[in-house]
């Protein structure tokens, strides 16, 4: 969100002063990290960490693998899964929850105590309850959106301008147009807004359930990024737990914007303004 | 306007108008359907996908009973101590956010240039699971308590920064301006204008914050920690003792809301004006 | 300018010289002329009325005296020293003039007296102690005694903005720039803000610059008039106000009052259709 409009108005200058904010972080990772080499004294943290070129050239290696790409396209169905899934359930009872006073009253407060459990800590209880691994993912990452998209969805439609309800009752609208043509709609960017958030959180869930049940059915590539990084861990190939980082961030960058351009095409009259 | 209208008064009014609108009966409902769904699911019907799960009364009996089937239960002294690591692991790790992404938003609100070095470098590292650090983590920092502080600092961090700075941005640009035309410096309008303005979204910034952090605390305990809520949840799953996972989970849910309630509140307390100012809205 | 001569307490000090100003600005790569070739003298103390269509530009030139743009060509001088010009594009926002904005820009997290104190205590120049006694008295002679401690969110919006004015007066700014601070009241209101701002005035003689589309305001207040033509601005008629001051409702009613107004009203009722035609934004 911020960091496109700040794109944007970039100037030369200011790109500039980006980039060499970054060479210069870069650089002190790649001297830190090589410090017991080059100065025979190890620095604290970063020196324990693989070099940048490392990491570069163990991730032009990875390009020629096709489990590496297996892992990404895993890890993207599992967050679109669940991220989906969020959404047709969310919106509706957040909708619901909005234009119902009763029915806010008896499931909001139920959803509000659920909400601080933390995702992951459903992972055992849900690894229990469904019947393969990949159901007990999907439903902890579908939560994890979930609630972000609800408490958006709710927050949007309650700042309604009272007056376009008014408008639309005096021109005789029914109750179904007054819902089909202006809750929806006003509360559409929220709900835009909603699910670029949710998507963040979606990517943190399935990360670590990735990491913390140890792959897919055929374990190995089928276990998504966040498999690869355990495993690569495990295996000693630091290099490639950065590798992995590094894929996850960009991975994460590119369904936000894949949402917001989708979202920005239901919500033409935002870009007006 | 009458000056006396202190935060007291105002949460008594509102707790005595709430005791008398429906709402509290229809909470109970809606606790009472998912407490009876949960109930009948597993105990009563035996429905297939239920069969496994831990039971509402086994978990309750577990819970509040004076010598637990399992070990934990309130009148254990385990039990307390596992919360009391997790929730000092949260203070350390979101103080130590705070301390650093306070500051740091502000200034990447306030000053274009500081911005355009930093913000590009902030946004990099950002996009990258916090859990995605775990290894690198545990790679860095030694010892196991390290590394899972670390973890639940950054997710904290990055939320407390950004929304600051965001906030920073939001104040209307004519509060600064009419600082200026009185007479203030630049650092006596950040002082007076900018950190003051901020505050609000400061402090939606923190409840969410608080909220990363619990997230980011119970996955770095369910992976590479000892003790801790997190812990007792996959620990409970591994030894099959699945009630205590509920206990878990419940309690976990409980000092979330507790830790963001206080959290709301010191922010309340700290923002007179705001307080003063929704309630009475003015004109 | 007979109606100056008339008072011999008139301030030495204030006169602004707007002389030739252009001001462009490129929103998105799109080069708008927002003042045209714009000359305004506007002598030490006068009641100087802005009157023009929406988005004509006046915020745009009362923005460049107050020093929040540059210019793109012109001088405008403050005492015969410039404040801008060639080579010295935008001027420094200083407490020698001093913006009353169309919002209001009082500091919601201060009390109206920490508001109305925050210049000088800016400044530093006068001990704590002075300042707020002069701030309490000024408070007591505008008639906010007792509103001290409260918020301004607490408070009526017209009585923010008699603290608002209150606070730039107590700068003791040559100037007061007025950006159509009474436009979002109701008219009952308005009238007894206008009362109390000639009230304020003859207290302190500031030159006043104020901007307004409301040439009830406008005649009622002002010296003089300066109707601008629609965007880009630039200064269309000329109309003296030379009914005496002190002046008080009854103004209103008075034939002179009606004769004016209807020697302005054609010019502005020309300008506004052709803003209007052009679908001009918001200004």
């Amino acid at each position: 969100m911020t960091i496109n409009k700040f794109l944007s108005k970039l100037s030369g200058r200011a790109a500039l002063r980006g980039v060499i904010a970054i060479v210069i972080f870069i650089a002190i990772w790649e001297f830190g990290s090589r410090s017991l080499d080059l100065i025979g004294w190890r620095m604290p943290f970063v020196g324990l960490i693989p070099p940048p070129s490392d990491v570069l050239a163990s991730w032009t290696g990875l390009f020629m693998e096709p489990s590496y790409w297996q892992s990404w396209y895993m890890s993207f169905l599992r967050v679109f899964t669940g991220f989906i899934v969020a959404m047709i359930v969310g919106i509706p009872l957040g909708l619901y929850m909005a234009i119902n006073r009763t029915f806010y009253g008896i499931a909001f407060p139920s959803f509000e105590i659920l909400r601080p459990i933390p995702p992951l800590a459903w992972v055992p209880a849900s690894i229990i309850f469904w019947p393969t691994q990949e159901m007990s993912i999907a439903f902890v990452t579908f939560l994890g959106a979930f609630y972000t998209i609800v408490i958006n969805v709710l927050g949007g439609a309650s700042s309604i301008n009272r007056q376009y309800l008014q408008a639309a009752q005096s021109m005789g609208a029914s109750q179904r147009d007054i819902f089909r043509r202006i809750v929806l709609p006003a509360t559409l960017p929220s709900i835009v807004v909603g699910s670029a958030v949710g998507m963040g959180i979606t990517w943190e869930v399935v990360v670590a359930a990735e990491m913390i049940s140890g792959g897919g059915a055929g374990g190995g590539a089928s276990g998504g990024l966040g498999f690869f990084i355990w495993s690569s861990y495990v295996g000693g190939s630091y290099e490639q737990i950065i590798v992995g980082m590094i894929s996850i961030g960009i991975a994460g960058y590119i369904s936000s914007e894949l949402l917001r351009k989708l979202g920005g095409r239901f919500t033409p009259w935002l870009k007006t303004r | 306007m009458s000056q006396s209208n202190t935060t007291m008064n105002l949460t008594m009014y509102r707790i005595s108008s709430w005791l008398k609108s429906p709402k509290p009966y229809l909470m109970f409902i809606g606790f009472g359907f998912v407490l009876s769904f949960w109930y009948f699911s597993v105990e009563v019907w035996k429905l297939p996908r239920f069969q496994d799960m831990p039971a509402l009364t086994e978990v309750l009996e577990e819970w509040f009973s004076k010598d637990p089937y399992y070990g934990l239960s309130v009148y254990t002294p385990e039990y307390y101590k596992h919360i009391g690591i997790s929730l000092r692991r949260i203070a350390y790790a979101f103080c130590l956010a705070t301390a650093l992404g306070v500051p740091l938003g502000l200034f990447l609100g306030w000053s274009q240039k500081l911005r355009e070095y930093i913000f590009p470098l902030f946004e990099l590292l950002r996009p990258i699971p916090v859990l995605a650090w775990v290894p690198l983590a545990i790679i860095m920092f030694s010892g196991s308590e390290t590394p899972v502080i670390f973890l639940t600092f950054l997710a904290s961090f990055f939320a407390t920064t950004l929304n600051t700075m965001l906030g920073v941005e939001s104040i209307d640009e004519e509060y600064s301006r009419a600082a200026y035309c009185l007479g203030a410096s630049r650092w006596q309008t950040f002082v007076h204008v900018v950190v003051p303005g901020a505050m609000p979204y400061i402090f939606t910034g923190l409840q969410i914050s608080i909220g990363v952090a619990w997230f980011s605390l119970v996955a770095g305990e369910m992976v590479s920690g000892q003790y801790g809520l997190g812990y007792i949840i996959n620990t409970a799953y591994i030894m099959v003792q699945y009630s205590q996972i509920i206990i878990g989970m419940i309690t976990l849910g409980l000092f979330g809301y507790i830790t963001s309630a206080l959290v709301r509140v010191a922010g309340d307390y700290m923002m007179q004006w705001r307080v003063r100012e929704l309630a009475l809205g003015g004109d | 300018m007979s109606t100056l001569e008339k008072n011999d307490s008139m301030p030495t000090t204030g006169a602004i010289r707007i002389e030739d100003v252009v001001k462009v600005y490129d929103p998105d790569g799109a080069a708008v002329m927002a003042v045209d070739h714009c000359s305004i003298d506007i002598p030490a103390g006068e009641i100087c009325m802005i009157v023009g269509p929406s988005g004509c530009g006046k915020t745009t030139l009362l923005n460049t005296i107050a020093g929040f743009h540059g210019l793109t060509s012109g001088h405008i001088y403050l005492d015969d020293e410039v404040l801008c010009g060639p080579g010295k594009e935008k001027a420094e926002p200083g407490s020698d003039r001093i913006v009353v904005f169309q919002n209001g820009a009082l500091f919601p997290w201060k009390t109206n007296l920490d508001n109305i104190a925050f210049g000088p205590m800016m400044e530093g120049k006068l001990s704590k102690a002075e300042i707020y006694d002069k701030a309490r008295r000024m408070m007591v002679d505008a008639g906010l005694e007792g509103t001290e401690d409260s918020y301004p969110g607490e408070v009526s919006s017209g009585l923010r903005r008699r603290v608002e004015i209150v606070r730039a007066l107590m700068n003791e700014p040559k100037v007061l720039l007025f950006d159509e601070p009474y436009r979002a009241l109701d008219s009952l209101t308005k009238s007894v803000m206008h009362e109390a701002l000639l009230d304020i005035y003859y207290k302190n003689k500031v030159t006043i610059f104020f901007i307004t589309h409301d040439l009830e305001e406008a005649i009622f207040l002002g010296h003089r008039l300066i109707i601008m033509s629609s965007r880009p601005c630039k200064p269309k008629k000329i109309v003296e106000v030379d009914i005496p001051h002190p002046r008080d409702y009854s103004v209103l009613t008075s034939p002179r009052f009606r004769e004016i107004m209807n020697e302005a009203k054609g010019v502005v009722n020309e300008e506004a259709r052709k803003a209007f035609e052009a679908g001009e934004k918001e200004g």
